[in-house]
């Protein structure tokens, strides 16, 4: 298959889309957690409830047209390969825990894949939303919606003390976590971001690296998103995450401004050395991938390479991980192995762009 | 750098490890990080979580817990949930419960840790299911109403203070009757 069918198939929709504010907000995610009140919840089922869980939701979505999206389409965890599965993982449609761990898991897709809903994870359910850039309170509306659709034929466990009860008291109330991933190169590189994140952490907002819990900031990449769930509104939850994110925008464009203006040529001499090294290298490992493509990407927002798109960075973030470089090199790779295939990716991702803006100026011409 | 552990490959997981507050710094390579995961944190379900913070707290909670009611009861008998059988040390051991009943039955245990966990917070103030929360709707409205009340009373507007008072009597009507074809 060529890359560009490859891709066709493999970047979500949403991803081609630049969404506000993309020069510095990768993504925008809504997950709501839900369980229904006659079973018990997936910590303690048996192989017969979780399979009664999925035929549940199974049946009662599967065959739904909702407005504007569409019908989902399910998948089953067990009927997937395993690289099938980290694709998924890398693209954020379900968790590595649902990947890995799930009895009877499942993934309710739409096709643009905005919306994922997956079944028997530590929840019964979690609705997930995803958008480019900081659309927030679009994301948390989708996710209403379709938290209310759902509701229409379910029974939830819901409590009024406690609100939506969920496996974990973490996320009992509103069973919400809002996230979003943003890209911070100017905070690292000047070290604004090691006395920001003690005090967004003061806010009741975590920080983590771009895959979650206990993983680092590969590529200057944040994720941030609200760790209470209880005693506030959702509204209030997206409304006050939105603003610490809005400040930290501002932050970010103010300092890549400044270091722009006090060292433009080790700036520029960074970014194209990073360029040159996606261009040229023929072995390329994963962290030095992320790192480059972090400073293309501030290459492109500064105007420093103008003849690049952030698109295709979006694409290379996502190409370039173990489970993409798998199934489009079409079975299992050793790490070395990886990193061999790696750096061909990214050159014939690159040769592609550049042949199509050839092609654009002969047109032109 | 060279992995520590193979001794062949590149080192590409760099992290400091903490037992016992004695720091240890740990460079490996991806391939003996895999086969190594259960020893570092790389994965979700092995690795060092918020759920595994959240089981250290719960352990400080039920211990205080014990020696108050010991003095009390004296019981001995471990707390289980009816519904799904779970008892409280597997709910500390996996800081998750077994089912929706499990709330009520770790009642006395939960307030505290939600309070810690939720920024001191333990009522939702959030959204109610539409179908099943019908009930608890008017009572959430009404709950706000008396607070709107009382703050004009407090700002001497009377008449605002009746048309909010003949609010809540009409929703009050309300809620008795719904409860009456309920029951």
């Amino acid at each position: 298959m060529s890359l560009q069918n490859f891709m066709n198939h493999a970047m979500s929709s949403w991803m081609n889309k630049e969404g506000p504010d993309s020069d510095i907000v990768l993504s925008s995610r809504i997950r709501l957690a839900r369980n229904i009140e006659k079973f018990n919840f997936p910590t303690l089922s048996t192989y017969e409830e979780s399979q009664e869980v999925l035929h549940f939701f199974e049946t009662t979505l599967k065959n739904k047209t909702f407005p504007k999206i569409g019908r989902l389409e399910l998948l089953k965890m067990n009927e997937l390969q395993p690289i099938q599965k980290r694709v998924l993982v890398e693209k954020h449609l379900i968790s590595p825990n649902l990947s890995e761990n799930a009895i009877f898991g499942g993934c309710l897709l739409s096709e643009n894949e905005e919306v994922s809903i997956m079944i028997n994870e530590e929840d019964h359910i979690r609705i997930q939303c995803l958008f480019p850039g900081l659309q927030l309170g679009e994301a948390l509306e989708m996710a209403n919606k379709f938290d209310n659709w759902i509701e229409e034929e379910v029974d939830y466990a819901f409590d009024e003390q406690c609100g939506y009860l969920t496996s974990c008291p973490t996320n009992v109330g509103t069973g919400l976590r809002a996230s979003v991933m943003m890209h911070l190169p100017a905070m690292v590189l000047t070290q604004k971001i090691n006395r920001i994140i003690p005090a967004i952490n003061h806010l009741g907002l975590v920080v983590r690296g771009i895959y979650g819990e206990g993983s680092e900031a590969v590529g200057n990449i944040f994720q941030i998103s609200n760790q209470i769930t209880l005693g506030k509104s959702e509204k209030d939850i997206v409304e006050d995450l939105i603003s610490v994110v809005q400040q930290l925008i501002t932050q970010e464009r103010t300092t890549r401004e400044a270091l722009y203006n006090s060292s433009q040529n080790q700036l520029e001499d960074r970014v194209f050395r990073s360029l040159g090294t996606l261009t040229y290298s023929r072995i390329i490992e994963s962290s030095e991938t992320a790192k480059c493509l972090s400073d293309v990407r501030l290459g492109i927002d500064l105007g420093i390479i103008k003849d690049l798109s952030r698109t295709i960075l979006n694409e290379l973030m996502i190409l370039t991980q173990p489970g993409f470089l798998q199934q489009y090199f079409g079975g299992p790779l050793r790490p070395n192995e990886r990193d061999i295939r790696r750096a061909a990716l990214i050159r014939e991702r690159l040769n592609l762009e550049m042949e199509r803006k050839k092609r654009m100026e002969d047109d032109e011409s | 750098m060279i992995c520590q552990e193979c001794k062949e490959r590149p080192a590409t997981f760099h992290f400091t490890k903490v037992v016992n507050g004695e720091k240890t710094e740990v460079h490996i390579c991806e391939h003996c990080a895999q086969e190594n995961s259960e020893l570092f944190m790389f994965n979700a379900n092995t690795g060092f979580s918020l759920n595994n913070l959240l089981t250290g707290l719960l352990n400080i909670e039920a211990d205080l817990h014990k020696k108050k009611e010991q003095k009390v009861f004296n019981t001995g008998d471990e707390l289980q949930c009816d519904r799904c059988k779970m008892t409280f040390s597997q709910f500390k051991q996996t800081g998750r419960f077994g089912c929706s009943n499990c709330y009520h039955t770790f009642n006395i245990y939960i307030n505290p840790i939600l309070k810690r966990v939720h920024g001191g917070n333990t009522v939702h103030t959030g959204k109610i299911p539409e179908r099943i929360g019908g009930d608890i709707h008017i009572r959430k409205q009404i709950e706000g109403l008396k607070n709107k009340i009382h703050e004009f009373i407090i700002q001497e507007e009377f008449e605002q203070a009746a048309m909010v008072r003949d609010e809540i009597r009409s929703l009050e009507k309300k809620l008795s009757s719904s409860q009456e074809e309920g029951s």
